[in-house]
């Protein structure tokens, strides 16, 4: 599973130009499912099994975007000044280096800092791709850059960029390899523009009309030093979300979920997020509403370009969606 | 190709004479219901208040075209009669509060004139003249003969002129969108099937177009608007990098703002056909504001669409400034890109 795991983080998607990251999902997947479209979102739809009496029609959302960064000017001296896509955390760029869809590389710089004590803003930060002046720089005003970083393999936990959410995509695909057998008419969904506020998975939902849905994405831990009081760390196995701040978790499926996790003795932890939300936002808004939930994997350092997880949680995070679409759903 | 001269003109200056805040539209919806009659095979109002109007083209396989331009406009609405024509009021829209102050205002459906009051200079101490004036602290003031109610809106006063190159006028964002559309209905391009909405409600929050676009279902979606020009030169010359868009540039294409991330295949195509046909455009720095397309976008299984904007100086003041030649090129080259468009555009994948 690493060296998926890898291939997916290095690939560079920022939202709104999940082209590359779902050429390599396309590929992954094609051989496990039924049917495959690309919706007008640029949202990849994977299809797999038909419905039994006593299955259901589930959407399952992993986002394929990360977050990134757009040129805004290129100024005379070949400096780019640019914008966030998505949550970029300023204190993140200094010193981070980026790669541009086409491949372009730059570092990222700051203006000269008066107040050393303060973090520089976004409009404080500029890209150097090495270009002498403006007419040498190959970035033009509305390219797209995400973090560039390798992914590293630290034996039980591992650090990447993006790990928010190809980790999610990761758990989709290798539950596709090892489900056997379901009574569900499962969509497995490679959403896009996530961390703009959920619009993928807003039309796909729309597109899919799920009679249930879970959303599988990364969630914070609390168990770095001074870090947020949250019951959640690294290790010990997927985290069932209960609520975040754009989402209650339907209650029965929060059940379905814990209590398929103890019946098979796949470790667990229950998730309260104060901040943020996911996929299953959107699909449980969807329409007339959907029965929604979320399976997070625990992940430390979020929207910085050195994500951190634990395998055994991914790994645990698969054992525990393949259970879920393996049998009837009791609710 | 549509015509552009003093039909134009007047069609743009009656739309900025008009006075349409946000949910209270409809001396805007009346003059476009008047402009497009017999332009389009269907025309209706919709419960919101956006007026819809379909034109078929003509041959097959044509595309489904949804065009926004939203009517409303920012403002005020009374919420308090302190007596003697005084009314305490808020802000429809986004507003700055300290460009409020002696501002002429016209109130409700008779269009009542009345005044934002600002204490004199003589009455006035240095520090008073260093804080912003707080919205609490403001009134509208259209004295005792004046007939106005609660819940009516106010709009600045100020009467539409040209001077050469150039139009001054309030809520030219967004009656630069509403002219252009209609400009659009009257020389439809055959090739699409153009799916007209005029909408209410965008500047608290895309409304309209959200039900507008449900409705409409289309393949793909344009928002026409009109975008802030923050050009002018930096005081202590030092490079302007934050312009958003320059006057005299052309229109503006969206890449990336606050409410959408433009389908690159559109924007691809509107910038060929810019290059084809000699058209200039220029790029709009990405960053936040919305527009209609935020909402298009999003509406059903999703939809293709971006954005493009006639830059103006000065939004959501009293005044803005703009160049005609600015307005002209847009409409050209929305012309130009939709008589152009084919289903190919989108039939790779986004």
């Amino acid at each position: 599973m690493k060296p998926l795991i890898q291939k997916l983080t290095e690939t560079f998607s920022p939202s709104g130009y999940e082209g590359a990251i779902r050429e390599v999902i396309r590929k992954e997947v094609a051989p496990l499912v039924d049917e495959l479209r690309v919706d007008a979102l640029g949202n990849l739809i994977a299809s797999k099994g038909k419905r039994a009496r006593n299955g259901r029609r589930i959407m399952l959302a992993a986002h394929m975007d990360e977050i990134g960064l757009i040129a805004t000017h290129i100024d005379a001296g070949g400096f780019i000044r640019f914008t966030g896509i998505g949550g970029i955390r300023p204190q993140a760029l200094t010193g981070s280096r980026v790669r541009f869809t086409d491949g372009t590389a730059g570092v990222i710089g700051t203006d000269r800092i008066q107040d050393a004590t303060k973090v520089p803003t976004l409009e404080q930060c500029f890209i150097d791709v090495g270009a002498a002046d403006r007419k040498d720089c190959r970035v033009r005003v509305g390219d797209v850059c995400a973090f560039d970083r390798p992914f590293v393999d630290l034996g039980n936990r591992l650090v990447a960029k993006s790990m928010d959410d190809r980790i999610g995509c990761v758990v989709l695909i290798e539950t596709l390899r090892a489900l056997k057998g379901s009574p569900h008419e499962l969509y497995f969904v490679f959403t896009t523009q996530e961390e703009v506020g959920v619009r993928g998975a807003t039309t796909s939902a729309f597109g899919i009309d799920p009679e249930l849905g879970l959303a599988v994405d990364v969630t914070l831990t609390g168990d770095t030093p001074k870090g947020v009081k949250m019951e959640v760390s690294l290790g010990k196995g997927p985290a069932v979300k209960v609520k975040d701040s754009g989402m209650l978790a339907d209650p029965r499926v929060v059940e379905w979920m814990t209590s398929t996790a103890e019946k098979a003795r796949i470790p667990h932890q229950r998730e309260v997020l104060d901040g943020g939300s996911t996929d299953a936002r959107a699909i449980q808004l969807t329409r007339a509403g959907v029965p929604a939930g979320c399976l997070s994997v625990p992940t430390r350092y979020v929207h910085s370009p050195s994500e951190m997880v634990d395998m055994q949680d991914v790994v645990n995070s698969v054992k525990l969606l393949t259970a879920l679409l393996s049998k009837p759903v009791e609710f | 190709m549509a015509a552009f001269g003093n039909a134009q003109l007047k069609l743009l200056e009656k739309l900025c004479n008009a006075c349409a805040v946000s949910g209270d539209e409809g001396e805007v919806r009346q003059i476009v219901l008047e402009e497009i009659q017999g332009l389009a095979d269907e025309v209706r109002v919709d419960a919101l208040g956006n007026v819809l109007a379909t034109k078929a083209g003509r041959g097959r396989n044509r595309p489904r075209v949804m065009l926004s331009a939203h009517m409303d406009e920012v403002g005020f609405m009374l919420v308090a009669d302190d007596g003697d024509g005084l009314f305490r009021f808020e802000i429809v829209g986004g507003m700055d509060i300290r460009q409020l102050p002696g501002k002429a205002v016209l109130v409700g459906p008779d269009h009542t004139p009345g005044v934002i009051g600002a204490r004199p200079i003589h009455l006035t101490t240095a520090e008073d003249r260093k804080r912003v004036i707080p919205l609490d602290a403001l009134r509208i003031d259209i004295g005792p003969a004046g007939k106005a109610k609660l819940g009516q809106r106010a709009t600045f006063a100020t009467r539409f002129q040209r001077n050469g190159p150039v139009v001054i006028a309030k809520a030219l964002d967004n009656r630069f969108g509403v002219a252009t559309l209609i400009e659009l209905l009257r020389n439809a391009p055959e090739n699409i099937d153009l799916l007209a909405a005029f909408t209410v409600q965008e500047e608290i929050g895309l409304r309209g177009a959200k039900v507008a676009a449900h409705a409409l279902d289309p393949d793909l979606g344009i928002a026409i608007d009109s975008t802030p020009a923050n050009d002018l030169p930096a005081h202590d010359g030092e490079e302007n990098t934050t312009y958003n868009t320059r006057l005299g540039c052309g229109p503006a294409i969206y890449i990336a703002d606050g409410s959408t991330l433009s389908d690159p295949r559109l924007v691809r195509h509107l910038e060929l056909s810019g290059e084809a046909l000699g058209i200039p455009f220029q790029i709009r720095q990405p960053g936040g504001g919305g527009t209609d397309a935020g909402s298009i976008h999003k509406a059903r299984a999703g939809v293709p669409s971006l954005s493009v904007s006639v830059p103006h100086r000065y939004a959501h003041t009293a005044a803005l400034i703009a160049r005609l030649d600015d307005w002209k090129n847009t409409l050209l080259l929305l012309q130009g890109g939709l008589s152009r468009l084919t289903r190919a555009v989108l039939a790779g994948e986004r």
